[in-house]
């Protein structure tokens, strides 16, 4: 056993965290925000070329993957950079047309996925999820619908989110692609993945969040004092870090059940659920410690801000990930 | 990255498992917080020296396997899977050996740590005073020089085990000139039925004597139960506080092996509409599951030549959470059955559960209280700066 990440995995995160710190990330989530997607399919091409979606794909359709823990690896620094765009989405419908079986779907779709020449959504449809997110800006709109795959013809209108960033519509109509139980048992699977990309992201957003609020409380003064010496913000702090740190390796060991094939339904859901709720608690702490600051859309803080609360409840809200958790005999 | 155990740690599981389904005890024993359950205890870590599994990780020449941190943790989750009985020698274990295999002598071993291992001889801490708790630093108690050891004064207090339990260990202030508070501190260990020791036990919470006062008056100490320099008591104590064994105050197996329990419970009592129940009992679980992960992950760091220092204060205070948010669920659980005490008839799991409970509520205040430790975590891993308490 060697619960950690090896130095090729921590190099790539290194890697992107790099790249995404040097491009002008943030304008991009306010422009994508905006609806200009322009500078957020560029990024979009940087990341498939430091092979990112490749990580969804398999070899045979020119991937480097399946590889769940380099995607988890992955997703935390895309997290941590708050990248806007369809990205769980689109490494879920690739997870998904990897699984269906259907060797013509694959071949047409995957490596254009891999290569990021085409974004992807997926909706697996439910009362819970009639969206998909950003389908006005994906190339191709996917939606599992019972036991039936389609790719939808286009998008309704964009509802606004609480995350401007974010922009969900429900996809119409479309011609389908496959139907029958295998359909149900890889949207079983991409919903897995998605879950676990989602839960690295959220991972990611809340050390980003903590690293900002350090940042702040150390150089704010009040009272004399840097605000970051008095102990109630101390300790609201500490929790942030335990919360999250107590996060990671359940989002790690997640990624491992998805690679090894294990069932993975429940640990992706614990997953979920803690990193989902430790980046939603550390959100609520960033803006408590930045004071009225932080309550503007001014501060890119907000960007971070206002992904929290959508990716607590994306792919799996907390009440679902916890019954999940309690579902099957042993535990 | 893996979870995979190999064939080797397979089979040292299966073993410790035949083992302890051959010796865990039928019925619980009596709680050790009682003269009864602390001798049954007692001869408990007897039975277990016997086969040397009372301390795998040790060095055999002391009973133990000279097992690594990772079986020592697979032993652990099989002892708790197995039910089996609370450590009475969990003082020792913990707390003074570690400090003995780094800075006792060769002898001090040699003489204090098989005797530990069989529980012949069971250890009490004493470094809590009166006045003197999270901050250790400003204890006064005293330690005098004599010939040929030291005379110790003073009052120790809240001192674990100490209503039942031979030995103790603890600071005492041997320089009270040498300016800063944790300078002038000796590291000693005594005999708790010594001339000059009274010990007045403590009832807890539940009316048992778990702790108690220990009230010092010339109690003499031979120079061989100092460890370490005389002087430097704090920084002997200090070292230890976050190492490897540092993991080993509470082993995650606990956790696991409560929350199944639980899960068992729940699935046998709870209304399945009873959401908000559920969801804690799915938290009980997941927080299990992640504390045994995130040991693994520490686990793993130290086997590849890593240390953990002030990481085990995330550790300290998300198990002690942990386990109330884990012990209340289950009282909730129990309903009507939830308020009785161990020792009742109808106690519910022998009282299991309501003596876990008021054992859990102590988590959040011993080992240096959780505010300490957000205190730690705040200044050392996040470089916040020092500020007024």
């Amino acid at each position: 056993m060697r619960f950690l990440l090896d130095d090729e995995q921590r190099e790539f995160a290194r890697t992107l965290d790099g790249m995404l710190g040097s491009y002008d990330t943030t304008g991009a989530v306010r422009a994508w925000a905006s609806g200009d997607h322009g500078p957020g399919r560029a990024l979009w091409d940087r990341l498939a070329q430091a092979g990112v979606f490749a990580l969804a794909v398999p070899e045979q359709h020119d991937g480097l993957g399946p590889l769940p823990l380099e995607l988890a690896v992955a997703f935390t620094e895309l997290g941590r950079h708050a990248v806007p765009g369809p990205l769980v989405e689109t490494v879920a419908a690739a997870a998904l047309l990897d699984r269906l079986g259907d060797e013509a779907a694959a071949a047409d779709w995957l490596p254009v996925i891999a290569s990021g020449k085409t974004v992807a959504s997926l909706c697996l449809l439910s009362p819970d999820s009639p969206y998909a997110l950003d389908a006005d800006a994906a190339d191709a709109v996917f939606v599992v619908d019972g036991d039936t795959l389609r790719l939808a013809a286009s998008a309704g209108p964009v509802q606004p989110s609480a995350d401007p960033a974010r922009r969900p519509a429900r996809p119409v109509g479309g011609t389908v692609l496959a139907r029958g139980p295998e359909v149900v048992a890889a949207a079983a699977y991409a919903a897995d993945i998605a879950a676990l990309a989602t839960a690295a992201q959220a991972l990611g957003l809340g050390r980003a969040l903590l690293a900002r609020t350090i940042e702040y409380v150390r150089q704010r003064t009040q009272f004399g004092v840097a605000i970051g010496s008095f102990q109630a913000v101390k300790h609201r702090l500490a929790d942030t870090l335990l919360a999250l740190e107590f996060a990671q390796p359940l989002v790690h060991s997640a990624a491992l059940a998805l690679a090894s094939g294990r069932a993975s339904a429940r640990e992706t859901a614990a997953a979920k659920v803690t990193a989902g709720e430790a980046a939603y608690a550390a959100s609520r702490t960033a803006l408590q410690l930045h004071g009225a600051l932080g309550y503007t859309d001014e501060l890119d803080l907000s960007l971070w801000i206002r992904k929290a609360r959508p990716l607590r409840d994306a792919w799996g809200t907390p009440a679902a990930c916890r019954a999940r958790v309690l579902q099957g005999a042993d535990v | 990255m893996d979870l995979d155990f190999t064939e080797q740690e397979d089979a040292f599981r299966a073993e410790a498992r035949d083992w302890l389904a051959a010796h865990v005890p039928g019925t619980p024993l009596p709680s050790l917080e009682t003269a009864e359950g602390f001798a049954a205890h007692r001869q408990w870590e007897r039975t277990l020296f016997t086969d040397r599994w009372s301390v795998v990780s040790w060095p055999e020449e002391y009973g133990g396997r000279g097992s690594s941190i990772l079986r020592w943790l697979i032993f652990e989750e099989e002892y708790y899977a197995a039910g089996a009985p609370g450590r009475v020698s969990q003082n020792g274990i913990n707390l003074l050996a570690p400090t003995l295999f780094e800075h006792g002598t060769q002898e001090q071993c040699t003489r204090i740590l098989p005797r530990m291992a069989s529980g012949e001889v069971i250890w009490a801490q004493a470094w809590s005073e009166p006045e003197s708790g999270s901050d250790l630093a400003s204890l006064n108690a005293t330690a005098v020089r004599t010939d040929g050891g030291w005379l110790l004064g003073g009052q120790k207090a809240w001192s674990s085990r100490a209503a039942f339990a031979d030995r103790a260990f603890g600071l005492f202030r041997s320089d009270p000139d040498a300016g800063r508070p944790h300078q002038g501190l000796t590291y000693l260990m005594f005999p708790l039925d010594a001339d000059g020791v009274t010990v007045r036990p403590i009832g807890r919470l539940d009316g048992k004597p778990a702790f108690a006062e220990l009230f010092l008056d010339d109690v003499f100490v031979p120079d061989e139960d100092v460890i370490g320099e005389p002087g430097q008591g704090w920084r002997v104590a200090m070292s230890t506080a976050g190492n490897e064994r540092g993991l080993t105050l509470r082993s995650p197996g606990r956790f696991t092996a409560a929350a199944d329990r639980l899960t068992a419970l729940w699935r046998e009592r709870a209304d399945p509409a009873d959401t908000a129940l559920r969801d804690r009992v799915a938290d009980a679980v997941i927080g299990a599951r992640a504390y045994q992960l995130f040991t693994y992950a520490g686990a793993s760091r130290l086997a590849r030549g890593g240390s953990i220092g002030a990481e085990s204060s995330l550790n300290k205070i998300f198990w002690s959470e942990l386990d109330i948010a884990l012990h209340e669920t289950a009282l909730d659980l129990l309903g009507p059955y939830g308020e009785l005490a161990d020792g009742a008839e109808e106690a519910p799991g022998h009282g299991s559960w309501a003596e876990g409970y008021t054992f859990s509520l102590a988590g959040p205040i011993y080992a240096g209280t959780n505010e300490i430790q957000r205190d730690i975590i705040a200044e050392r891993l996040l470089g916040l700066p020092k500020g007024r308490r």
